[in-house]
């Protein structure tokens, strides 16, 4: 026997019992409160379609809530908790809302929002303390889960007698085959058929015998396009610790055969939701399968044959069968046969149950007389719904069958088939007739608490659509995605509106098709592996100065190199005044960088770039902008002639993979008879700015030759390393690039951080550069060049090649973009810190005119500036606003300037 | 999850490809300014067929023209972005 506990109390279960079946064995009725109305709910399935007893099972950082009791099979030392209870399970204050249900009537959340905010408000409180599922553990889950990708010829999901034989025949027909079923154990509905279970077992030999692969606990979850499908495997049960809990399959498969079985419909009856009323076919696995009958006097409530299986597994389990109400007013050939041996009457239908916790007695009305019989246990049976699931998430049509009132498989595009149950092989039914006596009391969707009567009300008030029905009830909206409840809610919803189910439709499956844990959507992409980490070349150079570091994109930057005790901002202010007073060095390396040669380079960049390019000398650069097709700036960077048919291209970090695929779209695309090469040198070149005042001093020292001048370059050696020295400034003082293979870069910071030091310099972070740039007016791509912003917003209007020719320039005619009421790049400054990203106001509260695109202190004097996008903000300098961020609380009084505060005529980085 | 017929490289996965935009919206370096903009805005968007550039961009970096069902997402066709074919 197995140890486990429920709600603190001790049991025991038989190796072999999912929760569920170890719960009944310990004569544990109630399992949970409902979701709404705190009603006692009690186990109603033995599969996954359970929609009442679900449990959180497992302790601390392995708690896995809303557990299917029916879905995870006991282990040694097992822990599980009911939900949504309060103080107990036996007593529930909430249940008391029981007492008020008619607050909760379909469509109350919309109805709500009618009224004033208040009552909203005062409601919202109230609903989000009472209705729920198990809380969401906040500890990380211990236990890892993994993806694995898969491929196979032959896909069959479900093992009952249909997949068991399809997967054989398939693999016995040589095709590479993979079987997977939800359950422990193969076998589907053999298993419940009190059969022989070595012929299962022979079967499953035989598939892999012949050479066929079998999961267990592995539920398809998903259907997708061209036969790819998701497979979730439980390799350890929920809560269990393990060395890998689950695994998530990606299988794409030549062929897949759908053998998911079928799931029992309730009756819809008042008092249908009692403990001790379950589906007739989970009484019959727990009598044949588990060996526990749920009670001992049963009444089993039919519309079909199945039940007859039933009553013959309760007597097999030593109970008593009390009554079989048939919906049927005629005995079918089952039916007749069966009379000699049970009370059957025909025409009969429970109207009501009785019992306080759970079960004791069954009201029926047969053949127009009201009747009660004593029992504890309703095993009730509405027909079998095949489970389409997956044929409907491939895009697969379903078509109406009358004789088992469901949709079966149709059409699909997918190369897919369905066996067994799951096309339609199930018992007939007779469809109710019966005039539903206290629809309020009659369940329709147990999870989430959706009546009869609350679809009869959705349909009153004209939600005639199913899509509407569910939205407005929440019918089949909760973790078991309706697959007791859709087919009964279309029965009540189509015979209101006096149409065929058919004709009343069906809402779409989508996947999963049981819940899945979003640890195993995540498998090892977890914490530090969420996303790849790009490492700098110089990675160790500046974790050996501790520096705070700051993700761009995957990137990983230093944003300040803090003394001891310094905070960000003064580490940040102190690196921005040694650039702007002595020298700093900064890493660049993440910047983009294409080499661009052939004897088309140049009308190959005069394609993308925006800007003059043809006229370049070589050994000269200049600074360059892309544009969209719309227009709009795409991103900015240097242009460098290298050689007679060779040049540079670099643009910003943030936008590298973006101009990799641009520039590879307009040579293939676009240009694919220019004779042109491009590399792109983004991660093979390391790159090092030396910025200020003292930069060309220091550079003179190591290169021993007169540094390139403004927007020159030059081939040189530091440190032993040949190096590409660009001569352009970001920072607004006197500035080199020397860009060095990553691998041999080392040695060349080792030696720029040894001379600026001695030069009284330090090296500088992305704080300190983002200060710097903004004193000096440089946009960024992504704070001001956000996309919706043209040359003419950004002022860079007079660097457009007059001849066009390049990407963007027949939309800039657009009148639309050179309306003078745009945003336009202006500066702010104000005595205080303006603060970043807050919109721009005449008076607090007045119409927005424009926002802050970034903001920074003054470097050396007092106060803050800023650069923002202000509408019409070439006319209005000098004009006053309010920066005002009313989330933070924050306003400022700020005054509109040109966007460069800093060295205007750039007189500090020219020779 | 698609799975693309890529003419070099076999049927893979529609993770290694990288959708570009649909064919007849590749706005020429000829096209009149007009023309580029009824290009860019005033496309077609049909429920249907429809021919799109992607790029096998983990893999053989090639750009693709495929052809698919743009609702049931099946593939008709996959090939090589042809420069000699004006696009459409």
């Amino acid at each position: 026997m197995l140890n486990f506990s429920f709600d603190g109390i001790a049991m025991q279960a038989r190796p072999g019992d999912t929760l569920a079946a170890a719960l009944l064995r310990n004569g544990v009725r109630v399992v949970g409160r409902s979701f709404k109305y705190h009603r006692p709910r009690g186990i109603m399935s033995a599969g996954v379609e359970e929609p009442n007893a679900l449990l959180t099972v497992g302790e601390g950082g392995r708690a896995e809530p809303n557990t299917r009791a029916t879905d995870v099979f006991v282990y040694e030392g097992l822990v599980a908790h009911s939900q949504n209870r309060w103080p107990s399970l036996k007593f529930d204050l909430g249940a008391v809302i029981g007492l008020a249900s008619p607050v909760f009537a379909a469509g109350f959340y919309y109805k709500t929002f009618f009224g004033p905010p208040s009552r909203w408000m005062f409601y919202e409180r109230f609903i989000r303390r009472a209705a729920g599922l198990g809380p969401a553990p906040h500890l990380a889950d211990p236990d890892p889960c993994e993806h694995r990708a898969a491929f196979c010829d032959v896909l069959v999901v479900g093992s009952g007698p249909a997949g068991m034989a399809a997967a054989r025949d398939a693999a016995q027909d040589g095709e590479r085959v993979l079987l997977v079923e939800q359950d422990a154990l193969l076998g589907g509905s053999l298993l419940s058929d009190g059969g022989d279970h070595a012929e299962i077992e022979a079967t499953r030999a035989a598939i892999i015998a012949a050479g066929g692969r079998v999961l267990t606990r592995t539920t398809a979850s998903g259907l997708w396009d061209h036969g790819f499908v998701t497979l979730a495997q439980h390799v350890a049960e929920p809560g269990h610790p393990a060395p890998l809990a689950q695994r998530l399959w990606h299988i794409r498969a030549g062929r897949i055969v759908l053998a998911t079985g079928a799931i029992e419909r309730p009756l819809t009856f008042a008092g249908n939701d009692r403990p001790g009323v379950m589906l007739a076919g989970a009484v019959q696995t727990y009598a044949r399968r588990f060996g526990v009958l749920p009670g001992r006097r049963v009444v089993i409530a039919t519309n079909n044959d199945n039940a007859y299986v039933t009553a013959d597994a309760v007597i097999a389990a030593g109970g008593e069968v009390v009554a079989i109400l048939e919906t049927r007013p005629v005995a079918s050939d089952v039916a007749a046969a069966a009379q000699g041996r049970f009370p059957v009457f025909l025409d009969a239908t429970p109207t009501g149950t009785h019992g306080r916790q759970a079960l004791s007695a069954v009201d029926a009305m047969i053949a127009g007389t009201a009747r009660r019989f004593a029992a504890d246990l309703l095993a009730m049976s509405g027909g079998f719904t095949p489970v389409v699931h997956l044929h409907s998430q491939g895009g697969g049509k379903l078509n109406w069958n009358a004789a088992i009132q469901a949709f079966v498989p149709g059409a699909t595009d997918q190369n897919l088939v369905a066996v067994g149950a799951a096309a339609g092989e199930v018992v007939a039914i007779a469809p109710a007739t019966h005039a539903l006596a206290k629809p309020k009391a009659a369940f329709i969707d147990f999870q989430n608490d959706v009546t009869a009567a609350d679809i009869d009300l959705a349909h009153a008030e004209g939600y005639r659509s199913v899509e509407h029905l569910k939205r407005y009830t929440t019918l089949g909206m909760g973790t078991d995605q309706g697959k007791t409840s859709n087919m009964a809610a279309l029965g009540r919803l189509a015979a209101a509106a006096g149409v065929d189910i058919p004709t009343a439709g069906l809402t779409r499956f989508r996947p999963p098709y049981t819940p899945l844990s979003l640890a195993a959507l995540a498998g090892a992409d977890g914490g530090g592996h969420a996303a790849p980490s790009r490492r700098l070349a110089l990675y160790d150079r500046h974790a050996a100065l501790s520096p705070l570091w700051q993700p761009l994109g995957l990137w990983h930057r230093p944003r300040a190199y803090p003394l001891a005790g310094e905070s960000l901002h003064a580490a940040a202010m102190r690196e921005a005044n040694a650039v702007r007073t002595r020298v700093g060095i900064v890493d660049v390396s993440t910047l983009a960088k294409y080499a661009i040669s052939g004897p088309d380079a140049a009308a190959f960049l005069e394609i993308v770039c925006a800007t003059g390019i043809a006229k370049l000398a070589v050994g000269r650069g200049r600074y360059t902008f892309m544009l969209r097709e719309d227009g709009m700036v795409m991103d900015d960077g240097t242009v460098w002639r290298t050689g007679e048919t060779s040049y540079l291209l670099t643009s910003s970090t943030g936008g590298a993979d973006r101009m990799t695929t641009h520039l590879g779209y307009v040579q293939h695309v676009l240009a694919p008879k220019l004779r042109v090469s491009i590399i792109g040198q983004q991660e093979h070149f390391a790159g090092i700015a030396i910025a200020g005042p003292l930069a060309a001093t220091v550079l003179a020292v190591l290169v021993d030759a007169p540094p390139p001048a403004h927007m020159g370059l030059t081939k040189a050696v530091i440190a032993g390393v040949p190096v590409l020295v660009l001569a352009a400034s970001y920072s607004g003082e006197r500035a080199f690039e020397a860009y060095a293979p990553g691998h041999d870069a080392g040695p060349v910071w080792d030696a720029l951080a040894a001379a600026t030091a001695a030069h009284g310099g330090c090296p500088y972070g992305l704080e300190a550069l983002e200060f710097l740039r903004i004193e000096k007016g440089h946009i960024v791509v992504g704070g001001e060049a956000d996309g919706r912003t043209t040359p003419h917003d950004l002022r860079l209007e007079k660097m457009l090649r007059k001849a066009g020719g390049y990407i963007g320039a027949s939309a800039l005619q657009r009148p639309a973009l050179l309306a003078t009421d745009r945003l336009q790049l202006v500066g702010l400054a104000s005595p205080n810190a303006i603060p970043e990203g807050s919109m721009l106001v005449a008076e607090i509260g007045a119409r927005v005119e424009g926002h802050v695109t970034s903001a920074g202190p003054r470097v050396l004097g007092e106060g803050s500036v800023a650069l923002a996008m202000l509408a019409g903000g070439r006319g209005r300098i000098g004009d006053t606003l309010i920066a005002s961020s009313p989330t933070r609380g924050q306003h400022a009084s700020v005054t509109v300037f040109e966007p460069v505060f800093h060295d205007p005529e750039g007189t500090r980085y020219r020779d | 999850m698609l799975l693309i017929d890529c003419p070099h490289c076999g049927p893979r996965a529609h993770a290694e490809f990288t959708y570009e935009r649909t064919r007849d919206s590749v706005v020429t370096l000829d096209m009149p300014p007009e023309a580029a903009m009824r290009t860019l805005y005033e496309r077609e968007n049909p429920r249907g067929w429809d021919e799109e550039l992607w790029r096998h961009s983990y893999g053989c970096r090639q750009w693709l023209v495929i052809r698919r069902h743009r609702t049931m997402h099946a593939i008709a066709s996959v090939a090589d972005f042809d420069d000699s074919v004006t696009p459409c």
